[in-house]
């Protein structure tokens, strides 16, 4: 039998050149696309001496979908869902940034009552996230009860979703000018129900976590980064909270009446990713905090802007007035026109800065839709703070880092 | 965001270093531009470090076709003490679209650069690792520039994959 191709390479490989001894030897491991710890299909291909990781090099693009690209083909009230799925457990939040932008461009003034159920919907949002984010980190770590205890409160989340938008995921709710509808009756008793048990149940998730030997023993000190690295990789969010740096657009350039809110920044010491864990599990009570606050003082008036060459006319004016039987048709045909322009508009995601870059030429799509989005530039930041650490640790700090592949990718 | 005026003192003391450095200042909707010569973009970037603009925010590229220089570059960069934002863009030709990487200031511009490149064909002087990031290797073409058109990838059957580039040779 004639020997393949394959076998010929194989045998005419020699180690004669290697140096000897198993210290020496490096090992380039793959890991992924395909697997449950990537949270996503995140390639990463690790040099490993031994257990010890020497180098780490991201690959992304698996579910690289030309979102941006589509955008261009679209008006500007289509874009809407599309951007939303980019990072697919911030929908709000990427709806928000695309609205806020072109909100930005068009001039047009959102009335108090759109921006406090922005505030609602964004921060429930944030808490929803970052029950995924620690059910699933749980669930890298090896505990498993954390994930069913995590998605039952994120079930109620996504109930109040649908009372409020008909949909769990990807809402649309988010609209340029305000939001899409008022929330009906009874949305209000669902959600305060829900603030008054949320902390109750992060502090059972605390009591599970904080006092398990094997949670504390991978969380403690493993993987630090420091501040001044941080910021020049330009991570924002908690992971750069978590090193101390309390940078928070929220309160920096609050957006969407944020500065009528109090409520704290949670802060770590030194970087680890225990700290990154603490941050992220401080902000579910500060988020609820904010929802109390803005479900108190929710404005009376209008939940989208009244310019009708923006917002649709209310569907009963459609029966009666010729005028804005004109108008809808106008924008569910073409479309609003934007001035031309450009515009950067950042928010505070519950991983980072999002920033929105909408370019317009005048026309009624957008020349360029760009989402800076955080989990792409934290990505860059894994390499420098898994190297000289163990492989398990990897693990568990891309468990922190919290990537959304969705985003990555776009 | 620095003002209007602020923008024009700004620049002037950019002017002063190098009289070729700006070109152009845009302030538009609060959101104030310094349009630099893409050949002093590094100087100019470096300047506005030592001001304090210390934080790269986001770094991505623009299509103006059919407008010239079509292909632009655009830095966002943050003071995150005074809370202070600013846009530095350059511009340059489809057929000389080269621009010195900003890897240097900027440890995070890694990725994005890669992008730009990926996207835009935006070649980019002295990046560590200048490849595709989100398309595949063997990609060809510059899918984000406005004359690529939408929806012409064939998609991959069993009767079509033996004419497909690349992966099925």
């Amino acid at each position: 039998m004639a020997i393949s191709d394959y076998r010929k390479r194989e045998e005419s490989i020699t180690l004669a050149s290697e140096p000897v001894g198993e210290t020496h030897e490096l090992l380039t491991l793959n890991i992924g696309p395909h697997h449950p710890a990537t949270h996503g299909v995140l390639r990463l291909l690790a040099t490993l001496e031994g257990e010890v990781v020497h180098d780490i090099k991201p690959i992304v693009g698996y579910v690289h979908t030309g979102i941006e690209k589509t955008c261009e083909g679209k008006a500007y009230w289509k874009v809407i869902p599309v951007v939303e799925r980019m990072d697919y457990l911030g929908y709000y939040f990427n709806a928000m940034a695309f609205c806020g932008a072109v909100e930005t461009l068009l001039g047009v003034e959102v009335p108090p009552r759109a921006q406090y159920l922005r505030v609602i919907h964004l921060e429930l949002n944030r808490i929803m996230s970052h029950l995924v984010w620690l059910g699933t980190s749980a669930l890298d770590l090896g505990a498993i009860s954390m994930f069913w205890y995590c998605f039952r409160e994120r079930e109620r989340i996504l109930d109040l979703f649908e009372m409020s938008s008909g949909q769990r995921m990807h809402t649309r709710y988010f609209q340029v000018g305000g939001v899409m509808e008022d929330i009906p009756r009874g949305f209000e008793g669902k959600l305060r129900a829900f603030l008054d048990e949320m902390p109750t149940r992060n502090d059972q998730y605390a009591d599970l976590l904080e006092k398990n030997q094997i949670v504390l023993e991978r969380l403690h000190g493993t993987c630090p980064l420091d501040q001044q690295t941080l910021l020049e990789i330009g991570v924002t969010g908690p992971l750069l909270r978590a090193a101390g740096n309390p940078w928070d657009l929220r309160k920096a350039q609050p957006y969407s009446s944020y500065e009528q809110f109090e409520f704290k920044i949670p802060v770590g010491t030194v970087g680890d990713n225990y700290d990154r864990y603490r941050v992220r599990h401080a902000e579910i009570y500060e988020s609820v905090k904010i929802i109390s606050q803005a479900l108190e003082g929710l404005p009376d008036g209008p939940y989208i802007t009244p310019d009708r060459k923006i917002a649709l006319p209310p569907r009963h004016e459609l029966a009666t007035s010729m005028e804005a039987l004109i108008h809808h048709f106008k924008l569910v045909t073409e479309g609003f026109r934007v001035p031309p322009g450009e515009v950067y508009y950042p928010i505070e995601g519950p991983r980072g800065e999002l920033g929105c870059f909408v370019r317009s030429d005048g026309s009624a799509k957008p020349a360029r839709v760009h989402m800076r989005d955080p989990s792409f530039v934290h990505l860059q930041a894994l390499a420098p703070m898994v190297n000289g650490g163990y492989i398990a640790d990897l693990i568990a700090t891309l468990a922190m880092l919290d990537p959304i592949l969705g985003g990555i990718d776009r | 965001m620095p003002d209007a005026t602020g923008l024009e003192l700004t620049a002037q003391q950019l002017r002063d270093a190098n009289a070729e450095s700006i070109l152009d200042t845009d302030f538009h909707r609060g959101r104030a531009t310094l349009i630099a010569n893409p050949e002093h973009v590094l100087a100019v970037l470096s300047a506005l470090q030592s001001k304090g603009y210390t934080f790269l925010a986001s770094l991505h590229g623009c299509d103006y076709y059919p407008h010239e220089p079509r292909l632009g570059v655009l830095y966002e960069l943050l003071d995150m003490t005074r809370v202070d934002r600013i846009t530095v863009k350059a511009r340059m030709p489809s057929d000389a679209a080269r621009i010195a990487s900003a890897v240097g200031l900027f440890r995070g511009a890694e990725f994005p650069e890669r992008e730009v490149y990926d996207m835009f064909g935006v070649v980019f002087d002295g990046h560590p690792d200048l490849r595709r990031i989100l398309m595949p290797e063997d990609y060809e073409g510059f899918p984000q520039r406005r004359d690529f058109p939408i929806g012409g990838e064939p998609v991959l059957f069993t009767y079509n994959e033996e004419k497909s580039y690349g992966k099925w040779q």
